[in-house]
């Protein structure tokens, strides 16, 4: 149990983070690693945020971590990355996509989006930003955005020797599989 | 080989390996996908009921047949199953048959979190808890051949954390099961009084022979650790606790959780020095056990509201918090869900609201429970399946009787309405009543993920099949007054229920316009599918005076004092247009694109 990751994706729905924890599981599980994963989805198509649990290792039982028990943390918005923080260890990462996506209370007008998220994040744990949505958008598809940030964390694990390639090819819609890969190797890269 | 698969696909590669052929349910989180992988299945019938009961029904049809059955549905779902599920204890089976029960413990997108294994004791059937993917196939294929072996249905208790986690599941093959000979059996399966008094007997001499049964059966297993401390558990709180403990502890890991193996309990709680019981939810497995004498702690230390998780456990039974990193959270906004962009629920809520002052609003399922949120609020009521007609029909009674002159609106989903919307708009009809019901008709099941429905003219296999019409339905139980609007646009919405202010008698409105996120079949393309290009805000107009906010769409911020719509996500229905009184919010390209 020991030697058990866990890993907290945490975003807004639409961003892609269901297909995100569907490529890095199956690589996982590909590479021999027992899996196990859990989504909370139902209202996600609706605004709501979005959040993947993975745990890799020899044997994993819980499919759910608790607080302070996430080695990474990533986040493909900022403000939930300061909302999921409490679920990360005290020596664990956050892989940071630098956006943000208003709720509907701060675009009503009635809350303010909180400032300086990053730098709130600084000196108090192990912070690695990513301008994901940039990536995206110089690739030619924003909803790429998902992958770039799947490949700064397979970097960040240290994953890298596991054919990602692969996985895409078999986990992505045909033609969608080219701009997958380049999004991922760009994510590895970029951090 | 191996696979990831979450619960609900492995009960679906379940029923197949077992070799299951009838399969029937209604949608409802967290039990949806069992159905929609079985219709991957070209061996089962599989097929969307109108609701819970109709699909258990349809399984004790099947199992009747001689064929092995299946229903299932979410935790409430089988509260609307009851009836047929408690004489199905008497009568028994056939065909083996399995009621999966999808409890949500935490609430996850459900109204409340009772404890359906309650309803296994209560109705003296078995139940199974699986505990990850793997024995959700597993303990699906020894449910049906319990089911079969004890002339039983059985309840496969399944949680939001069993049926949406993943994990790795080895696959097996189909058992070929031939469909058992059918025979005419009056005294089994008529349960007239006189009938029923002979099955009670029969009943609980089954019920001893299962708790025998769960005496052997490899399903109830202990797992020796440390002996100081031993832990009586089941279903997915296994998982957690094997993660908090590993080896510190022993385990009694229940697979067959009722009837209990009280002796091998008892035995497992000889050799331990402090037993506890953990378990999610209520001290169903505790209060057995301490009727039967056999001390144990359970919820003075495990909460009894909620879901558990490892920290949660840790915490109760070692006083254990883990630290993290130290965050300022206090600035973090909420991300309430809110309705889609296009949605077509809004525009009957925007208009609806402007008259809360003098009408009631009963509410039901669905996604426009949303609309009791900020910033419309135009909604009084939700208590469950079809309670808006019904309790809607009760709140215009008691004004009526009592002198309140308000008007009583009950708003309803289409595949509610099939639900179990009919019978309570039959109430009003036959019992005079005048409360205006709504009919949100979005041609699909949207708040569970776009399910088919007998109104949509699909089957769960996405066959074409009969279409059943809302307004001949509604005229054929004697409403004379009907009215058919598009929701989306504002002044015949409102011109709908104006005239429905000082109607006197029952009268349905039907809202009719597809989901926003539907996958338009064909031919609806041709009725819905003329896309609009979108919208966007002259800032020279725009006043700042926020009515366009006020519709709650989520393509719509304001900014500077000024409204702004988000071009990545306005699909262009043009409600936020038709609420601006300055003319600011105009279609790119001009009026007609």
């Amino acid at each position: 149990m020991t030697n058990v990751k866990n890993v907290f994706i945490v975003g807004v729905g639409g961003q892609g983070i269901i297909l995100a924890g569907k490529v890095f599981s199956a690589g996982l599980v590909g590479a021999g690693y027992d899996v196990k994963m859990s989504e909370v989805h139902g209202m996600s198509q609706r605004g709501g945020n979005v959040t993947t649990q993975v745990r890799f290792g020899d044997k994993v039982y819980s499919p759910i971590i608790g607080k302070g028990e996430a080695h990474l943390i990533l986040a493909l918005e900022k403000m939930e990355a300061l909302r999921w923080a409490e679920y990360l260890k005290p020596d664990g990462k956050i892989v940071l996509n630098d956006f943000a996506v208003p709720s509907a209370p701060i675009l009503s007008g009635k809350a303010i989006y909180p400032e300086n998220i990053v730098d709130s994040f600084k000196g108090k744990t192990d912070i690695l930003i990513v301008k994901a949505n940039d990536i995206a958008e110089e690739l030619g598809n924003l909803k790429v955005t998902n992958m770039v940030m799947v490949g700064a964390m397979i970097k960040a694990l240290d994953l890298s020797h596991i054919d990602w390639d692969e996985i895409i090819r078999r986990e992505v819609k045909e033609k969608f599989i080219d701009i997958n890969i380049l999004a991922l190797k760009r994510g590895m890269e970029a951090i | 080989m191996k696979e990831l698969m979450t619960g609900n696909e492995a009960v679906a590669r379940g029923a197949w390996e077992a070799g299951v052929t009838v399969a029937s349910a209604y949608p409802g989180t967290p039990s949806t996908e069992i159905l929609e992988n079985i219709a991957h299945y070209q061996e089962i019938y599989g097929e969307w009921a109108p609701n819970e009961k109709v699909a258990l029904e349809v399984a004790i049809g099947g199992s009747i047949a001689g064929a092995r059955s299946l229903a299932s549905m979410k935790h409430v779902g089988l509260n609307v199953a009851a009836d047929p599920l408690f004489t199905n204890a008497y009568t028994g089976i056939r065909g083996g048959l399995v009621i999966i029960t999808a409890d949500d413990p935490g609430m996850h997108s459900s109204q409340n979190e009772q404890d359906n294994r309650n309803y296994a004791k209560f109705a003296k059937i078995p139940m199974l808890e699986p505990s990850d993917s793997q024995e959700a196939k597993d303990f699906f294929i020894e449910a049906i051949k319990i089911s079969e072996e004890f002339d039983t249905p059985v309840i496969l208790r399944m949680t939001t954390r069993v049926c949406h986690s993943k994990g790795l599941v080895e696959l097996g093959e189909r058992e070929l099961i031939p469909i058992k000979e059918y025979k005419k059996e009056i005294n089994k399966y008529v349960a007239t009084p006189a009938n029923a008094k002979v099955m009670r007997v029969k009943l609980e001499e089954r019920l001893k022979n299962l708790a025998e049964y769960s005496e052997r059966t490899p399903l109830n297993r202990v797992e020796w650790g440390d002996k100081k401390i031993g832990i009586i558990i089941s279903g997915v709180s296994y998982q957690y606790a094997k993660e908090v403990f590993g080896d510190k502890a022993s385990y009694f890991k229940l697979g067959f959780s009722y009837p209990l193996p009280l002796d091998k309990i008892k035995a497992f709680a000889s050799e331990v020095e402090e037993l506890y019981v953990v378990e999610e939810l209520d001290p169903f497995i505790e209060e057995q056990l301490k009727a039967a004498g056999i001390q144990c702690i359970g919820k003075e230390k495990i909460p009894l509201i909620g879901e558990l998780n490892p920290a949660i456990i840790a915490q109760s039974l070692t006083g254990e918090i883990k630290s993290s990193i130290d965050c300022d959270m206090d600035n973090v906004v909420p991300r309430p869900p809110t309705m889609c962009s296009g949605c077509p629920h809004r525009g009957l809520f925007y208009v609806l609201g402007k008259k809360s002052r003098d009408i009631i609003i009963t509410g039901d399922i669905g996604c426009y429970t949303l609309a009791s949120a900020d910033p419309l609020r135009a909604m009084d009521t939700c208590i469950c399946m079809g309670a808006s007609i019904s309790a809607g029909h009760g709140v215009q009674k008691a004004f009526e009787k009592n002198n309140v002159d308000k008007k009583v609106f009950a708003v309803i989903g289409d595949s509610t309405f099939f639900h179990s919307g009919i019978t309570g708009l039959m109430n009003i009809v036959y019992n005079k009543g005048n409360a205006t019901t709504i009919i949100l008709d979005n041609r699909i099941t949207g708040m569970t993920g776009h399910q088919e429905n007998p109104g949509t003219g699909y089957t769960l296999k996405g066959e074409k099949t009969n279409m059943i019409d809302i307004a001949k339905l509604c005229e054929g139980i004697g409403v004379k007054k009907i009215k058919t609007i598009n929701p989306l646009n504002l002044e015949e919405t409102a011109e709908a229920i104006e005239e429905a202010m000082d109607v006197t008698e029952p009268m349905v409105i039907i809202a009719k316009w597809p989901c926003a996120l539907k996958r338009l079949w064909p031919e609806e393309k041709e009725l819905y599918g003329n896309t609009r290009s979108k919208l966007y805000v002259n800032e020279d107009r725009c006043s700042g005076c926020k009515a366009c906010i006020r519709t709650g769409c989520p393509s719509i911020a304001f900014i500077n004092g000024k409204a702004h719509i988000d071009d990545s996500m306005c699909v262009g229905c043009a409600v936020c247009q038709q609420v601006c009184r300055f003319g600011a919010i105009q279609r790119q390209g001009g009026e007609g694109q």
